[in-house]
């Protein structure tokens, strides 16, 4: 089945002003939430406690958080967890004697009477000081993926597509953020991780836009920038398309099959999907042709380039 | 033509069939089993199965088999609930001698794990368990270095006959004060000849002559390595009095250790035990002194006070006689005449000479028994949370030397059962070198690890049939060869995580989801090429070949830098994260084979050797 089966020819860089204002109000709601409120860290970051229960029958979250507050914790959260029969409860960084066993406490307190009908399903504790490490180490590894790609970019091509490739992994990566931070989900662990998954994949795609942009403007002897670009993004979009969606298959199917544990981190993914595809095309390209790129510029290739072209064959 | 030479062909089907061999185990469930180890004075034998499976039978738990696996006895049962009966039967016979265990048993047959091909290992999010992050407070450690240092020297300008006013540890040093400088140049003379690793220096402290010691930069990271490396150790005599099959004890960075118990449900006890810091010293009571005096502030130079667990003060020697570090056995019995608690204890070699010299020297004096335990709590202060640590010596007992003592005594003055068989454990199992905080939990209880197998299982499994649908509907005749791949990949995945035997978590399982949606891009690519070079008018075979060969460099560039984000997540990593990353490189590398040489071999057999084929593409 080929439903782009002609060569489709869309004008994409004809929309390239109004795109770059679409981006850049969306990236001045994001920054100004992430300014305003911030991200709803999850534990693993502001440290504290976290346990999942499950209970036989169904649970009436009052009694629970009246049991806790009578026990001296009414600093507890105490929320459903995807059924009628799962409780989630978190407690902040407390002043007490151990940190460490807050958890056995609480259980202890909830199961006594009914040991049977309560099931442990789960318990997390982050101590503070691993929380603010790992803050900052989140920080730093996504700070040195870019370096590291902004540098392998930059031998592979030109400085104008690693400064490209770099302006849309920020921008995917600050609209993922704002996202999270508009709605307030939580942000934890996995979502960091599949932040950066969403960098590996963004960049994917912005890779193969660009080795297409470069091949055309070898090739094409006539045609202004835009014309060169947008004739690259035509001949790729049936790939990218198709790339696309069979991905946001797989995450789809993580999203509704993966269970709730894992939610947060689909959603990221199945957002970042979406939006590195609008950036490889709207933002990697459009700030490549804002910096003036042209087929000068890519005349007296790098020795890189020089072996692939020759390897391609399609050299004039 | 696209004819592929031979070597190509059979490197392509000998990789896969590799890979198959080497997945293969995972399909075989685990058993459920209990595993029995040599405790101190067991033996793993032919007698010990037979006396296993006799008790077994005699309260008829049905068990599938007993075998001897080098030092240990693995028992298999049909399930869980058999299993913890099991457990429970072997505790009430052979517990003491032995260390019994929950396990799970590999069910792989003997030919494939004799060729080295073993399921992978789940980790504790898939099969439950309980995972710690600890910190060694490093500044214990130290100052620990230091008083031991102090008591040294206090030893050791007795017996040189020179006269110190005071001896005492500040931050990192240690500082003693002398009556006047001739002493203190003797001292210096002999402490530099005798401790050549360590700074010493003459100040004057106000109007005392003084030496200044300090550890050298080596020093210092010598004893931190040490108290980690001897944490270790501690950590895993403790775990295996705990009875845990396969834990993981791991340095992770300068200071912290990582613990992993598979299978482990009570926390709270594995928290108490893997934390605790309860150890002995014995000291000798200063009957010279009187303690009220000392209570109201003068205390003399060489003792301290110390406050019983009935709250009576007691003014004790500085000096040590023995510390806890000495004990290489004890258990916890009922004293047969009071019906007390009790602590036998066995010493070490030095330890005994030690104590029967020094007991011997003080018939009829008092001495006294003090349990030390370090705590961590988190106070308000100034409006701030923040980290204080505090050590409870309290005295437990003080009785009067009767006899010489030497290898073997009791000790008495505890409150319970329950807390003479805890500081029994605690004590045969070693002390630990610094205290140790638990900065990180993580458990997953069992209910919530079958969840998350059977979720990921099925989360790769639609997605993957998602893809594959997908793929045949747009590609036909090379969506199939594309889908072909995709299951070698899935496959060749398991082999390399089987093979370097690493673990898989739940995280993991993302990363292989997510792999299977991109290793189907590098066949999009190379498709997308094949259908334009058709579409610009050139032949099948050659629109083949120039498919691949210009999207080669294409595939090449993504992916690598797709890696470049996959190894910084691994340098980046906790475990979770880790395991996402582990996943998501090895599906790039197994992708870019079976994507690019598994399909062109499958599409060159197919229509290589035609003149000009119709493709169905």
């Amino acid at each position: 089945m080929q439903i782009l089966d002609k060569k489709t020819d869309f004008n994409f860089m004809s929309k390239r002003k109004i795109a770059a204002v679409f981006s850049i109000l969306l990236l001045l709601s994001s920054i100004t939430s992430l300014l305003m409120q911030g991200l709803n860290f999850g534990i693993d970051f502001t440290g504290g406690t976290m346990i999942e229960l499950s209970y036989k029958e169904e649970v009436k979250l009052e009694s629970i958080r009246s049991t806790l507050e009578k026990n001296g914790y009414g600093d507890a959260i105490v929320q459903n967890f995807g059924s009628i029969h799962d409780v989630l409860i978190r407690l902040p960084i407390l002043e007490t004697e151990n940190m460490a066993e807050l958890s056995n406490e609480i259980v202890a307190t909830l199961q006594s009477g009914n040991e049977s009908k309560i099931d442990v399903r789960r318990v997390e504790f982050v101590g503070p000081q691993v929380g603010e490490e790992l803050t900052e180490q989140g920080g730093l590894a996504m700070l040195y993926a870019l370096i590291g790609i902004l540098i392998y970019v930059s031998l592979r091509f030109e400085y104008r597509f690693a400064i490209g490739s770099v302006v849309a992994l920020v921008h995917d990566v600050l609209l993922t953020l704002g996202f999270f931070s508009i709605l307030q989900l939580e942000f934890d662990l996995t979502v960091l991780a599949a932040i950066l998954a969403i960098i590996g994949y963004s960049l994917n795609d912005t890779i193969v836009v660009f080795d297409r942009i470069r091949e055309t403007f070898l090739k094409m002897r006539k045609g202004t920038s835009e014309v060169i670009v947008n004739r690259a993004l035509n001949d790729t979009l049936s790939r990218t398309l198709m790339t696309s969606a069979t991905t946001l298959l797989v995450v789809t199917s993580l999203f509704f099959f993966g269970g709730e544990v894992i939610h947060a981190f689909s959603i990221a993914l199945m957002l970042g999907i979406v939006v590195g595809t609008y950036s490889s095309v709207y933002i990697a390209s459009n700030t490549i042709l804002s910096m003036g790129v042209s087929k000068a510029d890519l005349m007296p290739p790098e020795k890189e380039g020089d072996q692939d072209i020759n390897e391609d064959g399609s050299q004039v | 033509m696209n004819r592929n030479p031979m070597w190509k062909n059979v490197l392509v089907i000998a990789v896969i069939f590799l890979g198959g061999f080497f997945a293969m185990p995972n399909l075989y469930d685990k058993d459920a089993a209990v595993q029995v180890s040599a405790g101190r004075y067991g033996k793993v034998d032919l007698a010990l199965m037979s006396k296993v499976e006799l008790a077994l039978k005699a309260q008829s738990v049905a068990y599938i088999g007993a075998e001897l696996q080098g030092d240990r006895l693995l028992v298999r049962l049909a399930d869980s609930t058999t299993q913890l009966k099991a457990k429970k039967i072997l505790d009430e016979t052979i517990k003491g001698d032995y260390t019994i265990a929950l396990n799970l048993a590999s069910t792989t047959p003997s030919w494939l794990s004799g060729m080295g091909a073993e399921a992978m290992n789940l980790g504790l999010d898939l099969r439950g368990g309980v995972h710690f992050l600890m910190d060694v407070d490093m500044d214990a450690a130290i100052k620990k270095a230091l008083e031991g240092l102090a008591s040294e020297f206090r030893g050791l300008l007795r017996d040189e006959k020179i006269r110190y006013k005071r001896i005492q540890t500040e931050a990192d040093q240690v500082i003693i004060g002398f009556r006047n400088s001739e002493h203190r140049d003797m001292a210096l003379a002999k402490i530099s000849s005798e401790y050549k690793d360590l700074v010493v220096e003459a100040q004057n402290m106000g109007t005392t002559p003084s030496l200044v010691i300090r550890l050298t930069e080596v020093t210092i990271r010598e004893t931190k390595t040490t108290a980690l490396q001897q944490n270790i150790i501690t950590l895993r005599n403790r775990i295996n009095e705990l009875g845990v099959a396969e834990p993981t004890v791991q340095q992770q960075g300068d200071s912290r250790i990582v613990v992993q118990l598979p299978g482990v449900q009570d926390t709270a006890q594995a928290k108490k035990i893997l934390g605790g810091t309860a150890t002995l010293e014995f000291r000798l009571v200063d009957f010279e002194h009187d303690v009220q005096d000392a209570v109201k502030g003068r205390v003399p130079a060489t003792s301290k006070i110390y406050y019983h667990r009935d709250g009576r003060p007691y003014l004790l020697q500085k000096r040590v006689m023995l510390t806890g570090d000495h004990i290489i056995n004890s258990g916890s019995t009922l004293d047969s005449e009071t019906g007390t608690p009790t602590v036998s204890v066995t010493l070490d070699g030095k330890g005994a000479r030690i104590f029967s010299k020094v007991t011997g020297d003080n018939i009829g004096n008092p001495m006294a028994v003090v349990l030390i335990e370090s705590k961590t709590e988190v106070r308000k202060v100034g409006g701030k949370l923040t980290k204080v640590k505090r050590t409870d010596a309290k005295i437990i007992s003080v009785a009067t030397i009767r006899d010489q003592l030497s290898k073997k005594f009791q000790i008495t003055g505890l409150d319970s059962g329950a807390e003479a068989s805890e500081l029994a454990l605690l004590l045969r199992a070693g002390a630990l070198a610094a205290p140790i905080e638990i900065v990180e939990e993580r458990t997953v209880g069992p209910s919530l690890g079958q969840d998350n197998i059977d979720k990921g299982f099925q989360s790769v499994m639609i997605g993957f049939a998602f893809v594959l649908v997908f793929m045949v509907i747009w590609y036909r005749v090379f969506g199939a060869v594309a889908n072909i791949a995709l299951t070698a990949n899935l496959i060749l995945i398991v082999a390399l995580l089987s093979l370097l035997q690493a673990t898989l978590t739940l995280p993991g399982i993302a990363g292989i989801v997510l792999t299977v949606g991109m290793a189907v891009d590098a066949n999009v690519l190379i498709f997308e090429r094949i259908r334009e070079e058709l579409r610009l008018g050139n032949s099948p075979q050659a629109s083949i070949d120039v498919g691949y060969s210009k999207a080669f460099s294409t595939i090449a560039d993504a992916n690598i830098t797709t890696l470049i984000a996959a190894v910084v997540l691994f340098g980046f990593g906790t475990g979770s994260i880790k395991g996402f990353a582990v996943t998501l490189s090895l599906g790039i590398l197994t992708s870019m084979f079976t994507a690019i040489m598994g399909t062109r071999a499958v599409v060159n057999s197919l229509y290589g050797g035609k003149h000009r084929p119709k493709l169905s593409i």
